[in-house]
C-alpha cells in the first residue's frame, strides 16, 4: 500500500530561513575570550534568571546566567530546591545547547503537496493554528470530538490538554506510563493504596541497604536520586545490585547479583521466603498494617534459594546472605521501585513482589525506607467545568487494563487503528514534546497508525522523527526562552518553581501556552484561558501562597510547609490505606477481583535462540531519551551509542573493538545504521547492552542522525501487561550483521 | 598555601557533569576539553571492579611544563596553580610533550590551554566549578596548608592515591580509594 503520509525531511526547507549560523556558538565563545583576557577577570557580574530545567523530568530548579552580551553563558543548580540541591546534572548543566542547538525548528511548517511530492511550506502561526483548528473540528463533525487525542511528554502538554478537555476529549497520554513507571504505580497502589510518583519517596539520604534491581542510578542521572545514594555510600550503606550488567551502581555495590534476565521474580518470591523461613520480617509491622500474611508464607512456602538458583544462576547462599543484609537493616531498607520498568509483560506482577518485600521488612512509612511525600497544594484558577466526553480510549479497549490509573500512549495509538472490535478510532494526534517513533515500541505499528489519521500535529524544539510525519509542525522555544505553569513537586518538603524566559526566543518559535490558547481562539473555548498570558495566571496562584510572581523571580524556588502528616509512621500509629481492606495487601484483592494472580508468579519468558542475545537497553548520564541526542554540549560527551557484547561472545563472532556492525532482530529487522562494537567484560554472555536514544534516522539533526542503533527499531516483540496495558520491551534477542543488505522475504 | 583536589572513585558515577560544567564556565570551545572521567575496570565476569575517575591537570608542585616552557607562559601563580598566560604562550607544545597526564591542549585561537581550578572563582571564596556542580560530592578543594580546609580534612581520613608518582612531578591531585 502506498503511504499516505509520507516522511519528510525538514532539512531541504528551512535552511533559506536561517537567521544564526552554525558559526554562533564559535563566534560567541571567541568573542567572550577575547574579551576575557585574564583569568582571573571573569565575567562574573551576570544578571540570572530563574527556571526550572526541562531536560529530564526531574526538573530541577536553578538559575541561568548570561554574558555581558545578555547571551546564555551558563547553568546553576539553586541552592534551596531540594530536588537538586545547588548541583545540577550533565544534561541540566548543558541545557544551554538546547537554545544553541542551530538545527532547532525555526517557523510553522504545513505538509503540502508539490508535483506529486509531499513537502513542507513555510506557514504563519495562524494559518498552521487555522489548519488544526479546522481540521479537529471536522473531526469533530465526523467522528466526534473524543476523536482527537493528545500525546505529551514535557511542560507544554498541559496547555494543549486545557483545550483538548474543552474540547470534549480525554484521550491524553503520555509514554511516561505504559512506556515506563505505569505497573510500578499500579503495583504499589495495588499494595499500598497510593503510588510512587516523581521524584520518588524513597528515603536513600537514611537508608543502611538500598537493592536495585535492574535499576542504575548514577547511569540514570535521576539527581536527587544519585546524590542521595552518594551521602548513603559516605554513611556505609549497603548496596545490593541485581543486573546482569555490571552497572556503575553495581560498582558501587556490596552484593552484586548478575541474574540471568528475565528471571527477577523467581529471585523475589526466594527473597520472600527466606525471609518469612528464617522469621526475619517485621512482625509488628506485618500484623498490625497488612493483609493476608498466611497465605503469602504458604504462597512462597517451595521457592527455596535452591528452586531459585536454577532459574536465576543465582547462588542460594548469596540469595540468603542478601536477604539477611536487607532484614539486618531494615526497616531502614530500600527495595528500590525503579522507573523505567516495563519490561516482560509481567511488570505490574514483579513491582508487586518488590512492594511486598518492603512491607515484609517494614520499611513503607519508615526512616531509610520510604518517607510520606508531601507536595504542594496550589489553588488553580477556577476554569468551567470540561463536557464529559461520550467515550474514551478505554472503550476501545474491551474493558482490559480496568487497573490502569492513566492513559496509556500505547492505548490510544491502538484506539487509531480501525479494527471492527474498537469503537473509539481516534482520527487527530496532536503530539507535544515526545518523539513517539523513537517512544513506542514497535515502530511499524506507529506508523501504521499515523497512516490512518486524518490530523497530525507535532510541537517540538527539534526536528525529531514524528514530525517527518506531520500535517502540521509547529516550533515551540526551548525552556530558556519562556515561562511555564509552576513546578509543584512532592518531596520531603513541598515546594514550587519558577521557570521564567532568561532571553527571547530563537528564531519564529513560540511558547506552547500561547499557541494552545490561539488554538482555544479559533476553538471558542477561551473561557478556559481566562488570562492571556501565563505569567498571570501564575501570578494569581502564587498570590493564594502568599508569594507572588515577583518574589518567585527573585528567589525562584520556595518551600512550603508540609501540611499533611509527618515524614514517617510514628511507633504503633493507627493507619488506614487506602485499599479494600485498608491494610497492606500482601494478598491483593483488587488484583483478585479483575481475575489476576492475587500474589505473584514466576513463569518462564522465551530464551533467545543459538546466535541471539537478549537486547537490554539503559540510560547514559549524559543524555536523555532521544531527547539530547543532537544537543551540542551534550553530544560532546557521548556522540553514539555502542553495543556491549561480553568478550565470548565477541571471540565467537570475531568482533574487535570499535567495529561497527548491524544489528537484525528476531523478526528480521536490520538496524538503519551500524552500531559500534563495545567488547567488555561488565555484560553476560547472553546478553547485549545499549543507551536508548540514538540512531536518528533525520537528517536535519545533523549532529547525531545516522550516529548509532535506535534500540526502540529492534523493539518489534512487545509483551503487553494484562494488568495494565505496559508494554514489555525486554523480550526482543538481537543477532549481529556485517552489512544491512535487506533480505527478500 | 596548597591548592589541591580530591576525588572520590568510590561515589564518583562518571556522569561528566564535571566536563560540561568546566566547559559552560570556563568558555572551553565544544570538542575541547580541561577535564574528563576515565574509566579502569579490571577482573573477569562476574567478578569485576571499576574505578572511575575526573581527571584533570595534576597541578604538579615539581611541573615539567612549567620548566620547558620557552616564553614563560606556563608559570606557577597563588597556591601553586599552574597556569597558562595566554598572550605569552606561542604554541610551541613543547608543555603538551612535556606533562605526563595529558591535561593540555592547543586552543583553537592558537595558545595551549589547561585547567586553572578556576582561580578566579577561588579568588571570590567559591569552589571550582567542577567541584560546585558534582552531583555526589565526589571532589574536594582546598588548601593542604589548612589542616581545615575540605581537602586537608578527607585525605587525612582516606586512604589515597596519585597517578604516576614515579615521573616524579609531585601531582597535587589525589584519589580516594
Amino acid at each position: 500500500m502506498k503511504s499516505r503520509r509520507q516522511f519528510i525531511k525538514i532539512s531541504s526547507l528551512s535552511a533559506a530561513g536561517l537567521i544564526f549560523g552554525g558559526g554562533l556558538l564559535d563566534s560567541l565563545a571567541s568573542t567572550i575570550l577575547k574579551e576575557n583576557q585574564s583569568y582571573f577577570k571573569g565575567p562574573f557580574d551576570f544578571t540570572r534568571t530563574p527556571t526550572y530545567c526541562e531536560v529530564c523530568f526531574w526538573k530541577c530548579a536553578g538559575w541561568v546566567y548570561k554574558d555581558e552580551n545578555g547571551k546564555i553563558k551558563k547553568i546553576i543548580g539553586n541552592d534551596d530546591d531540594p530536588n537538586c540541591n545547588g548541583r545540577f546534572c550533565p544534561r541540566g548543566t548543558g541545557g544551554v545547547g538546547m537554545h544553541y542547538d542551530e538545527d532547532r525548528l525555526k517557523t510553522p511548517l504545513i505538509r503540502t503537496e508539490e508535483r506529486g511530492k509531499q513537502t513542507f511550506r513555510e506557514a504563519s502561526w495562524d494559518e498552521a493554528l487555522e489548519y488544526i483548528a479546522s481540521k479537529v473540528k471536522k473531526i469533530k463533525e465526523e467522528h466526534g470530538p473524543e476523536c482527537t487525542a493528545l500525546f505529551s511528554h514535557g511542560s507544554g502538554g498541559k496547555y494543549f490538554g486545557r483545550v483538548l478537555k474543552g474540547f470534549g476529549s480525554r484521550n491524553i497520554a503520555a509514554p511516561s506510563y505504559a512506556q515506563c513507571r505505569g505497573p510500578r504505580e499500579v503495583a504499589f497502589i495495588a499494595t499500598y493504596g497510593s503510588g510512587i510518583n516523581s521524584p520518588e519517596n524513597t528515603d536513600i539520604r537514611d537508608t543502611k541497604c538500598l537493592v536495585l534491581i535492574g535499576a542504575h542510578i548514577g547511569e540514570n542521572m535521576h539527581n536527587g536520586q544519585v546524590q542521595e545514594m552518594s551521602d548513603a555510600i559516605d554513611k556505609g550503606a549497603t548496596i545490593i545490585t541485581v543486573d546482569p550488567r555490571f552497572s556503575t551502581a553495581a560498582s558501587k555495590s556490596k552484593f552484586w547479583l548478575p541474574i540471568k534476565p528475565a528471571t527477577d521474580i523467581a529471585l523475589l518470591l526466594s527473597w520472600m521466603h527466606v525471609i518469612i523461613n528464617e522469621e526475619l520480617y517485621d512482625k509488628k509491622y506485618v500484623e498490625k498494617y497488612t493483609y493476608g500474611f498466611d497465605q503469602l508464607k504458604a504462597h512462597v512456602k517451595n521457592f527455596t534459594p535452591e528452586w531459585a538458583y536454577g532459574i536465576t544462576t543465582i547462588k542460594p547462599d548469596q540469595i540468603r546472605e542478601t536477604a539477611r543484609a536487607m532484614a539486618h537493616a531494615a526497616p531502614a531498607v530500600i527495595v528500590h521501585p525503579g522507573r523505567h520498568v516495563t519490561w516482560y509483560g509481567d511488570d505490574t506482577q514483579r513491582l508487586r513482589a518488590v512492594a511486598i518485600l518492603n512491607a515484609l521488612l517494614g520499611s513503607w512509612g519508615r526512616r531509610g525506607g520510604f518517607y510520606n511525600p508531601d507536595k504542594a497544594s496550589v489553588p488553580h484558577y477556577h476554569l468551567p467545568p470540561y463536557p464529559k466526553p461520550e467515550k474514551t480510549w478505554r472503550d476501545a479497549m474491551g474493558g482490559k487494563y480496568a487497573l490502569a490509573d492513566l492513559a496509556l500512549a500505547s492505548g490510544v495509538c491502538d484506539a487509531s487503528i480501525p479494527t471492527p472490535e474498537l469503537d473509539c478510532s481516534i482520527r487527530g494526534w496532536i503530539v507535544n514534546g515526545t518523539n513517539l517513533i523513537n517512544t513506542l515500541p514497535d515502530q511499524k505499528k506507529t506508523i501504521d497508525a499515523i497512516q490512518k489519521l486524518d490530523l497530525l500535529a507535532v510541537i517540538d524544539t527539534m526536528p525529531m522523527e514524528i514530525t517527518g510525519y506531520a500535517d502540521v509542525v509547529l516550533p515551540e522555544c526551548v525552556y530558556l526562552e519562556r515561562y511555564d505553569s509552576l513546578r509543584i513537586s512532592q518531596g520531603r518538603e513541598p515546594s514550587i518553581a519558577l521557570r521564567m524566559p532568561a532571553v527571547d526566543p530563537l528564531y519564529n518559535s513560540k511558547p506552547a501556552y500561547w499557541m494552545a490558547r490561539e488554538l482555544a481562539k479559533k476553538l471558542d473555548l477561551l473561557e478556559y484561558f481566562p488570562f492571556e498570558t501565563i505569567e498571570e495566571e501564575i501570578d494569581w496562584e502564587l498570590k493564594q501562597v502568599g508569594s507572588s510572581l515577583k518574589e518567585m523571580q527573585k528567589i525562584g524556588v520556595k518551600r512550603l510547609e508540609r501540611e499533611v502528616d509527618d515524614l514517617y509512621f510514628a511507633d504503633g500509629e493507627d493507619i488506614e490505606f487506602n485499599t479494600n481492606t485498608g491494610k497492606i495487601e500482601l494478598y491483593s484483592t483488587a488484583l483478585e477481583e479483575e481475575g489476576f494472580d492475587p500474589m505473584p508468579v514466576y513463569t518462564q519468558h522465551p530464551e533467545p535462540s543459538e546466535g541471539f542475545y537478549r537486547l537490554i537497553y539503559g540510560r547514559a548520564p549524559m543524555h536523555t531519551f532521544s531527547r539530547t541526542a543532537n544537543n551540542p554540549n551534550l553530544t560532546d560527551l557521548m556522540s553514539e551509542n555502542s553495543v556491549w557484547v561480553n568478550p565470548k561472545v565477541a571471540k565467537e563472532w570475531d568482533l574487535q573493538n570499535d567495529q561497527y556492525i548491524y544489528l537484525e532482530n528476531q523478526d528480521g529487522v536490520v538496524s538503519d545504521f551500524p552500531i559500534k562494537v563495545r567488547v567488555t567484560e561488565r555484560i553476560r554472555w547472553d546478553s547485549v547492552y545499549m543507551v536508548h536514544g540514538f540512531g536518528h534516522a533525520d537528517k536535519r539533526l545533523k549532529r547525531c542522525f545516522g550516529k548509532g542503533v535506535s534500540d526502540t527499531q529492534m523493539i518489534t516483540n512487545v509483551m503487553i501487561d494484562p494488568i495494565m496495558g505496559g508494554t514489555g520491551m525486554r523480550g526482543n534477542f538481537v543477532t549481529f550483521r556485517f552489512d544491512n543488505k535487506k533480505t527478500e522475504v | 598555601m596548597r591548592y589541591a583536589m580530591a576525588i572520590d572513585t568510590k561515589k564518583c558515577v562518571g556522569c561528566s557533569d564535571c566536563v560540561v560544567a568546566c566547559q559552560t564556565e570556563n568558555n572551553v570551545p565544544i570538542g575541547y576539553c580541561r577535564d574528563w572521567v576515565v574509566e579502569v575496570m579490571d577482573g573477569t565476569y562476574p567478578q569485576l571492579e571499576i574505578e572511575l575517575r575526573s581527571e584533570r591537570c595534576n597541578h604538579c608542585e615539581n611541573s615539567p611544563c612549567v620548566r620547558c616552557c620557552p616564553t614563560g607562559a606556563s608559570h606557577y601563580a597563588d597556591g601553586g596553580i599552574v597556569l597558562v598566560t595566554k598572550n605569552e604562550c606561542i604554541g610551541c607544545s613543547a608543555c603538551i610533550a612535556s606533562c605526563p597526564y595529558d591535561a593540555r591542549y592547543v586552543h583553537p585561537d592558537g595558545y595551549v590551554d589547561k585547567c586553572t581550578f578556576c582561580l578566579h572563582r577561588v579568588k571570590k571564596g567559591m569552589q571550582p566549578a567542577c567541584v560546585a556542580v558534582c552531583p555526589t560530592k565526589c571532589m574536594y578543594f582546598g588548601d593542604l596548608d589548612d589542616p581545615r580546609s575540605d581537602v586537608s580534612k578527607i585525605l587525612k581520613k582516606r586512604k589515597h592515591k596519585t597517578l604516576i608518582p614515579e615521573a616524579g612531578t609531585k601531582p597535587q591531585l589525589y584519589f580516594l580509594i
